[in-house]
């Protein structure tokens, strides 16, 4: 199974919280979407990852 | 004291400065001490770790102590907006949300429909919305409609320098909502273009990058400091009204008669 993390093909992960703990980013000030649709920090644990599903994970940046 | 009033938050800079395309991280942090400004402009993006990842730059703009202004630069639709505004929220733990809905790449033009309807939905939410906007009135109505409690009308495209492309728009705007916080966000290369708008009585200028791209961005942004204070000041002390003919500074009364 293939997700979608910021535009790149990675493995599965069980759900968002286990995704960011691969990415050494569980403590990091970042903010997470699945599929287009904003998911809080509390729900990361239970929000399951299907086959195809494309993952946002933003950080803050430079930005006017 | 002539403090500004956004959202119930008072601050004494009525400069607002972004943080994208300085040469360094250090000089974007010296460019905000030089420029006075309590309030600063982030994005989000991609996270994509190490030195040049979001984590360092975020512990930066902390250190910097200002009130953080994220915006949702980049976004075409309503729901992207939102959506980012979502993230944003929760990252930067402000209801502030500078909300941009592009329309068009050449000119970074606002969508507006897009914005007032992103804005309709963001305010209902709780949040509080700055709108990057046109200077046009009758969006300006709409937005306010909508919710939003402080008005950003562009002076120019983002990025341009070209200063204020239609005074007599700006002017307009001002005169039509006097009570309304109106910042003039976009476009602005020079101090004396901010410090134009705010003789304007606009209440505070955002800019990004005439300073981060000014070949001493330290330097520029002190110059826009000053440059903003003294256009405020400058409204505050009423200017004297424009007229076609002269009129004779020197007193008429006691001319000597040579003849």
């Amino acid at each position: 199974m293939t997700i979608f993390v910021n535009g790149e093909a990675q493995a599965h992960a069980a759900n968002l919280a286990a995704l960011l703990e691969r990415m050494a980013l569980s403590g990091a000030a970042v903010a997470t979407a699945v599929n287009g649709c904003f998911v809080p920090r509390s729900q990361r644990e239970r929000t399951r990852l299907d086959d195809g599903d494309h993952v946002e994970v933003l950080a803050p940046m430079q930005g006017g | 004291m002539d403090d500004l009033d956004l959202y119930g938050r008072r601050l004494s800079s009525r400069l607002l400065l972004g943080t994208a395309q300085y040469p360094s991280p250090a000089c974007l942090e010296h460019a905000v001490r030089a420029a006075r400004s309590e309030i600063v402009t982030v994005s989000l993006r991609r996270e994509s770790g190490g030195p040049s990842g979001g984590q360092p730059f975020w512990k930066l703009v902390q250190g910097l102590g200002c009130r953080i202004l994220p915006n949702t630069a980049g976004c075409h639709t309503v729901k992207d907006a939102v959506t980012t505004a979502h993230m944003a929220r929760e990252l930067f733990d402000t209801p502030w949300i500078k909300l941009e809905v592009i329309g068009d790449d050449d000119t970074l033009r606002p969508d507006v429909f897009g914005l007032v309807e992103a804005a309709r939905i963001l305010c209902v939410e709780g949040f509080e919305v700055f709108p990057y906007t046109t200077d046009d009135l009758g969006v300006a109505g709409r937005l306010l409609d909508a919710g939003c409690r402080v008005l950003m009308p562009w002076a120019a495209p983002i990025g341009s320098g070209r200063g204020l492309t239609d005074p007599y728009a700006l002017r307009t705007l001002r005169a039509h909502f006097p009570d309304v916080p109106l910042i003039v966000d976009a476009g602005i290369g020079l101090p004396s273009q901010a410090a134009a708008a705010m003789e304007m009585g606009y209440d505070a200028v955002l800019l990004n990058t005439a300073v981060a791209r000014a070949g001493d961005p330290v330097r520029m942004a002190a110059a826009f400091a000053a440059a903003v204070g003294a256009g405020r000041s400058a409204w505050l002390a009423g200017p004297m009204g424009e007229r076609d003919m002269a009129s004779p500074s020197t007193p008429v009364m006691g001319l000597a008669q040579w003849t």
